[in-house]
């Protein structure tokens, strides 16, 4: 029955703390943390310090906060956190184009140590040296990698990048001229969404390229969309489908000659670190998401960070200040003669960027070119497996390898048994296993989109795959516990009706209570 | 939780999809049906609908079922273990596509919250001509041509949708196609379909995460969308002939046109020039003018000529030529295609031609995307 | 490099060539090379990227990165009066521990089944926000105060329809910017003046500059330049006369003393969570809020993403999902698009630690302790020869300006001496401010103590006589 012999599910219970809601939790009085004392000189001089405010700017009440001692608050987000299953515990491959790889511990050590959170980005630069170095040092490793001629680390996001390729494209045609004539981006409904969504905000008209039937876009597709108004093009290579596009340098070519600039979305590198570039395929610009490729956590959704490389005839547009070596001493560079300003605070995410390059240190040109090849092996394995079992697919370039990841499909089982994407992804919990649901645009009928990456040993993989293979397997036996799953998991079905419901969805606990309360009885 | 009781109406069509497993092609008609009964038809419509209703069970104490009596419905409900309201009459076995529509009323007269009806496209039809859009109904499909977008993917899905549009409180509707083919010339081999018009169905949006790029946009939202982007880039000196479809009435509804849904509208400086167009009668209009032509596929076919618009000739379209001619689409519409490419079936090959290859939709506010068109 | 022998890397399990046999076999390959062959040769990068050797050994790498690290000279190691939009305050040490925690710090976007804990915990910080704010809808965290500012101005115009965006003249010129490349060309940004007198903004010039065109009025409380903008209800009145939306930029960690913005009539607040139990990373510590009542039709203008309390099938549990409302009319500032995307949810439960460490009491304490050791400092710095505080009638929180000018030297010199005696001054305000000329913005907060501003007035006393 199962592709992989032998290879059981675990019988796997995630915690479940039936965790009140903060507010909640303590009783009046209780304190989690005391400040230090006014001193009384201080206090002398000044006293309470709110005579100088005016009287209806003091607060009247205070904040209706929860009131908790430490050793609870701690238990409590403790209990949160075992109700959280991170890439750390699980086998994190259900969440394809997120390239969950391993984030190294050592690299959590460097980016607490007091030298780098206890200092103030406005600082004296003499002071940053440290950090400066390895900034600059991450911006000559990430040309190396692309063929690039300058890094900005600022972005703080993949979306964040894709928003100052868009600016920087407006900069370029501002500065030719040309900026009311080149109104549109064309990108692909298989590369990011927000390589459209991003350049929209700045006012661009958006076009895209539905794929062919090899789930590629194609050149005629391209021609069809290019014109005098074409200012840009944003796309990612190889696409979510992990299919690399082989005719990528002749869609840069287009839209050079149309006048337009090419920017490449580098989120799906992890398979293409030293094998192929963004130089090769003539691209002007590109990023890499540093919490992807590059290691740096998710933490939840963020903080992350998004490094995005130029041609030279480029960097005068990026934001400022760019960092430089004068020989003796790191720099900043704020003479950046036609800069977009900046995109974020500061300049960047900074431990995100010192993870990034940690993690490149500890593997140099073989180690990176290592970790995608054997990306891909894990991917190719893993998509003989799958497609192993009863109602997968995995749609476009049949018989092709494809490169790190590959969005499959249920359609099949959900034809045979009416079990949904999104009932497998419930019922994947129940055996310890993630798998994403969000593949927008839905072109692919039931989707699900793994990416095994480097990280995940053999066994890993094959526990994956018999975990797909039973609840595919379930589908057919006994589609009620799938229908009805998780039923190991923190909660159990959730009742999603009022989350769309202005008169009851409640985002706030205040809200929930003005809400709900009458219901609570 | 106070319990309100939800109505629910069901109505089969007791003779849909007998003629399938016998090789006839729908059974529409008395004689045809004579003919499938002779060949030995058996009703597939009751089997199908008892796996709909089925899925209705965990909510029975809540609702109340409606229904004809018999085989239009009484009969497989009480199988089913529903203790139905039965209402109207008929005579057993010799059921007809006015017993189908007086039900439909009669149902409509009790204002029930959702109509099920089970059969094919020619029942859609008769419940379209019964009711229009003043009941919220969904298709169990049980008959043989399933052209419409009426009808849920397979009776499962059909009961799970019912199910859960019960069960919530708040409603998500959509209009969706009614569409039959010419069945004298169906049978002869050629395939002629027409749009009959809308049906309110109900629809479910996936409870899953927010999507990676924003919130959801319902149908309303994007034809919107659409129809500003179309009027916002009109050129003057144009005619623009409008299509059939509720996007292209968007666009008349921006303009404050009257229009038909089912034919084609001419304009003029935002004007409009007329309405309900024949062929001739368009050709009339556009002689020797300079003309663009706003089309939107068939939902789930993706027909954009040759199907609910046959009024646009293979003559008129070459006057027209490629580049005048705009197609508009929601983004829903499109993906719900499943990569299948867009088709055109203008009844003349070098007009098909001409068409097929990639092209521009229309897909929102400064929004296109680049699709295949095949013949 | 080509003496060293191959090596198995630690975090790539299949590199065992054993492994990674077993697995070709089963693909049918004999080289991963051919897992290759759909990227054409002249695609493929022929040369060799000249990275350093690595540093294989998890003692060797932490040697070189601490290496690195020691050149910095840190915040502890002086003492700094430096603000201005990232703010050194204590982090409780639980407020480390819960977002080391491995669960939070490598989940992603899990479901809000096996991701429970990460929704709950994010709603609970909303919550927290909400209260502080007194307002009931917070989203989960953008990446900073400028994409915060940056798309509440947006969504004003979307609301209203318009165009048109008035901004104070003395907000942050970095936010500027970010607001500036967000919104251009779209928006039209007009300023607001601030009379340099009070620190305070110019009533008349804002009731001049208001018009039916207007969309929003986005103001800062405290501003940049520390001072407490105390005409919230005149500034909002004026903005609701004109149909507009008021939008307030505030600090957070004032609101244990200052009324909530919402109070003054802001529709909008947003701002930086970076000082609720960040560490200033130098920089890396932001995250941006937004906040509003709930009202659908601003709601529905949230590009962001909202978590809601939601109950399951078993009677009393709680769960949550995001707040998922379709977005149903259109209209033409649909321009104002936006994205959501990864951003900086690990602050989000971050500030929620911080915000049940501190409760109520802790909140009103740590605002009256700003209070007092700020105005302290401002009252030292006063008695040096040649200095003076600007706007010193205007009430301040945490931050205010020190106008050098008076004095024999400039920022910049004055800043580089203090270094050597282990003290960062206040930012230099010479090019953001040319107006204010030879002036800086100090920053003062709970870690500062007595010892430390005596310190700095002892620093400075010496530098200047």
């Amino acid at each position: 029955m199962s592709p992989v012999k032998n290879m059981k599910v675990r019988n796997f219970h995630q915690a479940k703390w039936d965790e009140p809601i903060i507010f909640e939790l303590g009783s009046k009085g209780e304190r989690g943390i005391l400040l230090p004392e006014i001193e009384n000189e201080i206090e002398a001089v000044i006293g309470d310090g709110f005579s100088k405010i005016p009287k209806h700017m003091i607060r009247e009440q205070v904040p209706c906060l929860p009131e908790i001692s430490q050793m609870q608050v701690l238990k409590h987000y403790l209990r949160l956190s075992q109700e959280t299953l991170g890439a750390d515990l699980n086998v994190d491959i259900g969440q394809g184009t997120c390239t969950m790889k391993y984030s190294p511990k050592i690299n959590e050590i460097f980016a607490i140590s007091p030298k780098i959170t206890e200092l103030h980005p406005s600082q004296p630069i003499c002071t940053v040296q440290g950090i400066l170095e390895i900034f600059y040092k991450t911006d000559l490793f990430l040309r190396e990698i692309s063929g690039l001629d300058q890094f900005t680390l600022q972005p703080a996001s993949g979306s964040q990048a894709i928003l100052t390729m868009s600016s920087i494209i407006k900069a370029f045609h501002d500065y030719n001229g040309e900026n009311t004539q080149r109104d549109e981006i064309i990108t692909t409904i298989f590369s990011h969404p927000s390589d459209a969504a991003a350049p929209a905000v700045q006012g661009y008209k958006i076009i895209d390229i539905y794929p062919n039937q090899e789930g590629l876009p194609d050149l005629e597709a391209l021609k069809e969309a290019i014109s005098d108004r074409t200012a840009g093009l944003l796309i990612t290579n190889p696409e979510d489908t992990g299919i690399y596009n082989p005719y990528i340098k002749e869609f840069t070519k287009m839209i050079h000659e149309a006048g337009g600039l090419c920017g490449y979305d580098q989120a799906n590198a992890n398979g293409v670190l030293g094998i192929a570039r963004a130089k090769e395929a003539d691209f002007d610009m590109c990023f890499f998401n540093l919490h992807k490729t590059f290691s740096s956590p998710h933490g939840c959704g963020g903080p992350s960070a998004g490094a995005l490389g130029v041609k030279k005839e480029l960097i005068k547009f990026l934001p400022v200040p760019l960092v430089r070596y004068n020989g003796s001493e790191y720099l900043f560079d704020y003479n950046v003669s036609h800069t977009i300003g900046k995109v974020r605070s500061y300049y960047g995410v900074v431990p995100a960027v010192l993870k990034a390059y940690s993690w490149i240190m500890s593997l140099g040109r073989e180690g990176l070119e290592e970790v995608s090849r054997i990306a891909v092996l894990n991917n190719n394995y893993l998509l003989k497996k799958v497609l192993e079992i009863n109602g997968t697919s995995a749609p476009y370039a049949k018989g092709h390898h494809r490169i790190e990841q590959v969005r499959y499909s249920w359609n099949k089982l959900t034809e045979e048994t009416g079990i949904t994407t999104e009932d497998i992804t419930n019922r994947m919990v129940d055996f310890g296993f993630h798998m994403w649901s969000s593949h927008h645009p839905f072109i692919v009928p039931q989707p699900f989109t793994l990416e095994p990456t480097e990280s995940y040993s053999k066994a890993e993989i094959d526990e994956y795959i018999a975990g797909l293979a039973k609840v595919a397997e379930e589908a057919h036996s006994n589609p009620e516990i799938v229908k009805n799953a998780p039923h190991r998991s923190v909660v159990h079905k959730l009742i999603t009706d009022s989350l769309d419901d202005p008169d009851k969805w409640a985002i706030t606990w205040r809200s929930y209570l003005k809400k709900w309360k009458n219901d609570r009885i | 939780m106070i319990i309100i009781m939800k109505k629910v109406g069901l109505i089969i069509n007791p003779i849909a999809g007998m003629g399938g497993r016998v090789g006839l092609k729908g059974t529409d008609g008395g004689e045809i049906l004579e003919q499938a009964r002779l060949l030995g038809a058996i009703p597939e419509s009751q089997n199908r609908t008892l796996i709909t209703i089925q899925k209705l069970l965990p909510i029975q104490e809540k609702i109340e079922l409606i229904t004809y009596p018999e085989e239009m419905g009484e009969n497989i409900a009480k199988k089913c273990g529903f203790q139905p309201t039965i209402i109207g009459s008929i005579s057993k076995g010799k059921t007809t596509r006015e017993d189908t529509q007086k039900a439909a009323k009669d149902l409509l007269d009790l204002k029930i919250d959702l109509l099920l009806f089970a059969g094919g496209d020619g029942t859609a039809r008769d419940i379209y001509d019964a009711i229009e859009d003043e009941l919220v109904t969904l298709g169990i499909p049980t008959g043989v041509k399933i052209q419409s977008a009426v009808f849920a993917r397979n009776p499962a899905r059909a009961g799970e949708l019912a199910l859960s549009f019960l069960q919530k409180r708040t409603i998500r509707v959509r209009e969706a196609e009614v569409m039959d083919i010419d069945e004298d010339s169906f049978r002869k081999g050629i395939v002629r379909a027409k749009l009959y018009g809308y049906l309110t169905i109900p629809y479910e949006r996936a409870h899953v995460q927010s999507s990676k790029a924003g919130s959801p946009e319902t149908e309303n939202f994007a034809h919107q969308a659409i129809a500003e982007e179309i009027i916002e880039n009109m050129e003057t000196n144009y005619f623009y002939i409008v299509g059939p479809g509720t996007t292209t009435r968007a666009i008349m509804d921006k303009l404050q046109l009257a229009n038909t849904l089912l034919g084609i509208d001419l304009i003029y400086d935002k004007k409009l020039i007329a309405n309900d167009l024949n062929e001739s009668k368009l050709t009339h209009y556009i002689q020797g003018k300079k003309a663009k032509l706003i089309i939107t596929p068939i939902g789930g076919q993706g027909y954009i000529l040759g199907r609910g618009n046959q009024q646009l000739s293979p003559d008129i379209i070459k006057k027209i030529g490629k580049d005048n001619i705009i197609v508009i689409a929601t983004r829903n519409k499109i993906n719900s295609l499943n990569g299948q490419p867009l088709l055109v079936d203008s009844g003349d090959k070098e007009v098909d031609e001409l068409l097929c290859g990639y092209i521009g939709i229309i897909t929102g506010y400064r929004e296109k995307s680049i699709y295949r068109v095949t013949r | 490099m080509n003496t060293k022998k191959s090596f198995i890397h630690p975090y790539i399990p299949n590199s065992v060539p054993e492994i990674k046999e077993k697995m070709m076999q089963e693909i049918g390959i004999n080289d991963i090379e051919e897992l290759y062959t759909d990227i054409p040769d002249f695609l493929r990068f022929k040369g060799s990227m000249d990275l350093p050797d690595p540093l294989l050994s998890e003692y060797d790498l932490k040697r070189h990165v601490n290496g690195i690290l020691s050149k910095n000279t840190t915040c502890q190691e002086s003492i700094s009066f430096l603000g201005g939009g990232c703010w050194q305050h204590y982090v409780p040490a639980i407020c480390d521990e819960i977002n080391q925690r491995s669960e939070f710090l490598t989940a992603y976007a899990g479901e809000p089944y096996e991701d429970h804990g990460r929704f709950h915990a994010l709603f609970e910080y909303a919550s927290m926000m909400g209260e502080l704010l007194e307002m009931d809808v917070v989203n989960v965290p953008t990446y900073d105060w400028g994409q915060a500012a940056s798309t509440a101005i947006q969504m004003a115009t979307r609301i209203t329809d318009r165009t048109e965006i008035l901004v104070s003249d003395t907000i942050s010129p970095d936010r500027l910017l970010i607001i500036q490349n967000y919104c251009s060309p779209l928006l039209k940004m007009k300023t607001m003046k601030t009379d340099y007198e009070t620190g305070k903004i110019d009533l008349g010039d804002l009731e001049d500059s208001i018009s039916n065109k207007t969309a929003g009025v986005y103001f800062e409380n405290p501003s940049y330049l520390g001072c407490i903008e105390d005409q919230g209800s005149k500034i909002s009145s004026i903005t609701h006369e004109n149909d507009a939306l008021c939008i307030v930029g505030t600090d957070p960690l004032s609101l244990g003393v200052l009324t909530p913005p919402s109070n003054y009539g802001a529709d909008i607040v947003c701002g930086d969570i970076q000082g609720l139990g960040m560490h200033m990373q130098y920089g890396g510590g932001h995250a941006g809020f937004i906040a509003t009542h709930d009202e659908e039709k601003i709601v529905m203008e949230y590009p962001s993403r909202l978590f809601g309390i939601i109950p399951t099938v078993v009677k009393g549990e709680y769960g949550f999902g995001d707040v998922t409302y379709d977005r149903t009319s259109f209209s033409k500032r649909e321009k104002g698009k936006e994205f959501i995307g990864t951003a900086a949810a690990l602050w989000g439960i971050t500030a929620g630690v911080y915000l049940a460490l501190l409760g109520p009491q802790g909140m009103q304490e740590l605002g009256k302790l700003i209070l007092q050791k700020s105005q302290y400092a401002m009252k030292r710095l006063s008695t040096i020869d040649g200095i003076n505080i600007l706007f010193n009638q205007t009430s301040h929180f945490k931050e205010f300006v020190v106008d050098f000018n008076k004095t024999p030297k400039k920022v910049s010199e004055i800043n580089e001496l203090l270094v050597k005696k282990k003290i960062f001054g206040g930012k230099d305000l010479s090019k953001e401010f040319p107006n204010l000329r030879e002036s800086a913005l100090f920053c003062v907060t709970e870690v500062h103590k007595k010892e430390d501003i005596d310190k700095l007035i002892l620093g400075l006393e010496e530098i200047l006589n």
